[in-house]
């Protein structure tokens, strides 16, 4: 029942009734744990993170050892997952397989951001012919069939993995760009940025610590949604032989040995792609979940 | 609307330009030539070769040749087939391509739209759920990892279509349909959430008010605004079911252009993989211009800028 | 016999922390050609009302619990078909809405959708259907009518969006307008002219009107008869003058203490303590009781019932019933 306030009179002021407030981030917390799925995708994730990582020192065999006499086996004690044609044991190739696949998606995304998020609060806030100019090369770049420039990129100029993240981060930060100057822009107009210029913050100040920790949940949840597209992108170069170059495995190079040889050996086509599958669910589950979580009106109810 | 064609048709002519001599200078700076990963040519035969392409001119000079053939819409002669153009090259294998993609994309269009305005009518009911989770699949399973398993599942194991090829029209169907697939999910995706947004406006209520029908309501009043962030999509989804092609086509071995460019990039083949990067972006780019003319028709508030 | 008569009305909705009982009892009559005003806060219930006659509430969260609204002897807005009630919606009965900036389709030309109705209907054929638009247009006032009616809904400011409201909800010429606070959204000066707008086309096509509102001072100038609100439920329901001078309930007697203009200069502005009733919680008794100076111990037990206490006056005030209290 709401409190009966005694009638006012002339000269008092009524204290405010006083709620316990949440954080924005206790509230974005306590809904994400509500929804299940993107738990149950967090958890599955943290456990294939550790496997992958954790590789050299939990995998069965070493990821180049070929036993030519056991070639193509089927799942079977001491090779769980089988083997490929040169008897490479699968297990040990998936979880270091994994090990790539996590890092390319984890460091490209990194590059994605310092890049995309420094361009963009730099172009949101200065406005004027700045933003216009710098969105215009976003634009014009936006335009390009970027993904045959990486091909390109990856074909001519070598199979260095160093090479790899850097061409897949540097097609990835333009959307990131755009979202935080949009962000930046609607802060901008904000009163608190107002008051720091009136206390004459100096412009760098008021951008890395006002405005990006306000940008931060548009930022966590694209780039959770990064990674897979990211994975996605290194796992497809694979499959054409230009990312990951054997011996070294990764998840698309897999599936294409497995696409290779799918008539007599189902499993090897089967594993890693269903693997690969999932992580992505997974990711793009939490992403959704994050989404959800971190912004009220686009939750489903 | 004319000025705005116009001026977007302009601003691409630099960039084109761009596009061409990035390429141009990145493939020719890359390491090995066209000839160097064959099986040992006698020097002299690999002087004559350079000579007719005119790979021993300065690279500059190479550049302006180059440049000025374009103008005149000659991509120059492959490196690798030798009595072919790749203007012939591209020509024979585009028509495939673009098959392909054109069902792709319907595809994707009609399994994507279907399923979304579907989804976003009965909104948490069964239909939305399975719909929307096999949308998420649709998204998760990479083109990659779907080909093979539908070559497996209805070509291998069940036998119902070849397991490769272009000849007959069932050989269509499954490259299609891994091509398109991907798009369909991410369509749908977008539709539900558009129509969703569109439904909860207050002008669907004054519609209702108005006593129009349910169908009335979708189609004339909900539909154009429901569809803004699909269109807004499309122009990545035609640049991705352009690359995503390449995949296809290796898998299903479909004699399409994108399979070209991948062997000409292995091979080195600097005048095709220049002329198909060219004929990329200026696809890619004529259908950006579509389908923000088509966001412009829809969206009356972006004409006024 | 009266044009609409709505008894019993129950709308609630069912969400997550609770029943919200939105509306809750509501029963009234309106005649043709009457205008009836309902007066209250936010979350009184008088939306919902009107957005439940028309068949405009989401069902789920939402549910019509009981109660019927039998329109024109004829048939139950309530319980009727989906065909039934379109066809009565739009062409009889029309509604036009707080906010015309969304309220309007901005994908569509004016000329579409304010000559929808006349198509859904069936009354005329497109051509014919222009025509009556353009001078629907003229009617309300809105300058060069046939050009302007190939515009976007975001060529034209507020005023004039709600003048297209009002044109795209008559050109039916229903018997019955409810008009759901149209002048809030406007500025001051454009909103007195909206108001004689549809007075006059009132007086024109002899309708009758329902104006929902906050606003005590629209009432004055409009209504016949007044239903004020409160959680939910009517508390008062009497002709208007009868309601300003001879109030029967505190709340309504406490809405009038708040207007500021009759209040004198330079005191402090009377205020009503307390806040509305959270509504997903049952209230036993009077709703009104936490902010009421006269409540005691016997106006918190059921039921709590409109009476008449004088002809065409009803209130819900037991100890005004009782004659225990005079205001």
């Amino acid at each position: 029942m709401p409190e009966i306030l005694p009638p006012s009179t002339p000269g008092t002021i009524r204290p405010a009734e006083t709620e316990v407030g949440t954080s924005l981030s206790r509230d974005a917390w306590h809904r994400l744990r509500k929804n299940r799925l993107a738990v149950v995708s967090a958890v599955v994730l943290a456990l294939l993170s550790l496997a992958s990582a954790l590789a050299p020192w939990i995998a069965p065999y070493s990821y180049e050892e070929q036993n030519l006499a056991i070639r193509a086996v089927p799942p079977r004690r001491g090779h769980w997952l089988g083997t490929d044609a040169l008897g490479r044991d699968q297990l040990t190739r998936l979880l270091y397989g994994g090990r790539v696949s996590l890092m390319v998606g984890i460091v490209a995304t990194g590059v994605a951001l310092l890049i995309g998020v420094t361009y963009g609060a730099v172009s949101g806030f200065f406005g004027g012919k700045v933003d216009v100019l710098m969105m215009r090369i976003v634009d014009i770049i936006y335009a390009l069939p970027f993904t045959i420039f990486v091909i390109l990129l990856m074909v001519f100029f070598g199979r260095d993995i160093r090479l790899l993240f850097v061409a897949i981060g540097a097609v990835e930060w333009l959307t990131m760009a755009r979202i935080v100057r949009g962000q930046v822009q609607s802060l901008k107009k904000q009163e608190f940025i107002e008051a720091a210029r009136a206390l004459g913050l100096r412009r760098r100040r008021i951008i890395f610590l006002h405005m990006i920790p306000n940008v931060l949940g548009p930022i966590i949840v694209y780039a959770t949604l990064t990674v897979p597209a990211i994975m996605l992108l290194e796992a497809f170069l694979s499959f054409l032989g230009l990312g990951v170059q054997p011996p070294m495995s990764s998840w698309g190079l897999m599936v294409k040995d497995g696409a290779d040889r799918m008539e007599e050996c189902p499993w090897l086509l089967i594993v890693p792609g269903v693997t690969l599958a999932m992580t992505l669910f997974c990711l793009n589950f939490l992403g959704d979940g994050l989404r959800d979580a971190l912004d009220v009106r686009a939750s489903k109810d | 609307m004319f000025r705005f064609i116009a001026r977007r048709f302009l601003e691409t002519i630099p960039v084109l330009f761009v596009i061409a001599t990035v390429t141009f200078f990145m493939v020719r700076l890359a390491p090995g030539g066209p000839f160097t990963t064959e099986k040992s040519i006698p020097p002299e035969i690999q002087k004559k070769l350079e000579a007719f392409y005119g790979l021993n001119k300065p690279l500059f000079q190479q550049y302006l040749d180059y440049m000025g053939n374009l103008l005149k819409g000659d991509l120059g002669p492959s490196f690798k087939y030798a009595t072919w153009t790749v203007n012939e090259l591209i020509w024979s294998a585009f028509p495939v391509s673009l098959e392909l993609g054109c069902y792709g994309l319907a595809i994707a269009l009609v399994l994507g739209l279907g399923a979304g305005i579907l989804a976003s009518l009965r909104q948490n009911s069964a239909v939305d759920h399975v719909s929307m989770s096999l949308a998420m699949l649709g998204i998760c399973v990479p083109t990659f990892v779907m080909g093979p398993l539908l070559i497996l599942v209805f070509g291998l194991t069940l036998g119902w279509v070849n397991a490769s090829g272009w000849e007959s029209a069932r050989d269509r169907i499954l490259p299609s349909l891994t091509l398109g697939f991907f798009y369909a999910a991410y369509i749908a995706r977008l539709t539900r959430g558009g129509m969703l947004e569109v439904l909860n406006q207050d002008f669907i209520r004054t519609a209702r008010a108005k006593g129009a029908s349910g169908k009335r309501i979708i189609f004339r009043h909900a539909l154009k605004g429901g569809l803004l962030p699909v269109v807004a999509f499309l122009g990545p989804a035609i640049a991705g079911i352009i690359t995503g092609s390449f995949v296809v086509e290796t898998i299903f071995q479909v004699p399409g252009l994108g399979r070209f460019f991948v062997t000409a990039a292995f091979n080195r083949d600097y005048t095709m993989v220049l002329g198909t990067v060219l004929f990329y972006a200026v696809l890619i780019i004529s259908l950006n211009l579509v389908v923000d003319i088509v966001q412009v028709w829809l969206n009356p508030k972006l004409r006024f800028e | 016999m009266p044009l609409l008569t709505v008894n019993n009305l129950r709308t609630w909705f069912h969400t997550r922390n609770g029943v919200v009982r939105a509306a809750d009892n509501v029963s009234f009559e309106i005649e043709k050609g009457e205008t009836l005003g309902i007066v209250g806060e936010s979350g009184s219930g008088k939306s919902v009302t009107c957005y439940s006659l028309m068949g405009l509430i989401p069902q789920p969260p939402g549910k019509i619990e009981s109660g019927t609204a039998v329109f024109n002897g004829q048939t139950d807005l309530l319980r009727c078909s989906a065909k039934d009630l379109n066809r009565i919606r739009g062409r009889h009965m029309a509604m036009i809405f707080q906010d015309p900036m969304t309220s309007l389709n901005p994908y569509m030309r004016i000329e579409d959708q304010l000559i929808e109705p006349l198509l859904i209907h069936g009354l005329h054929d497109r051509a014919e259907a222009v025509r009556q638009g353009i001078r629907a247009l003229e009617e309300v006032g809105v300058p060069d009518a046939a050009a302007r009616i190939r515009s976007y809904p975001h060529e034209f400011s507020g005023g004039m969006r709600q003048r297209v409201m009002i044109a795209m909800a008559l050109i039916t010429r229903p018997e019955l307008l409810i008009a759901d606070e149209p002048t809030t959204a406007l500025d001051v000066t454009v909103q007195a002219q909206i108001l004689e707008l549809i007075k006059k086309m009132q007086n024109e096509l002899g309708m009758a009107v329902i104006w929902v509102t906050h606003d005590l001072g629209v009432v004055a100038g409009f209504c016949r008869r007044v239903l004020v609100m409160y959680a939910g439920r009517i508390v008062e329901s009497a002709p208007t003058e009868q309601l300003f001078y001879r109030t029967k309930h505190p709340y309504t007697r406490a809405l009038q203490r708040s207007i500021p203009a009759l209040q004198p200069k330079g005191a402090e502005l009377y205020t009503i303590a307390g806040a509305p009733p959270d509504l997903s919680r049952r209230i036993d008794g009077c709703a009104f009781v936490p902010r009421c100076e006269f409540a005691q111990d016997k106006c918190k037990i059921p039921p709590i019932e409109l009476k008449a206490v004088e002809p065409g006056h009803a209130t819900a005030c037991v100890r005004v019933q009782s004659k225990e209290i005079s205001l």
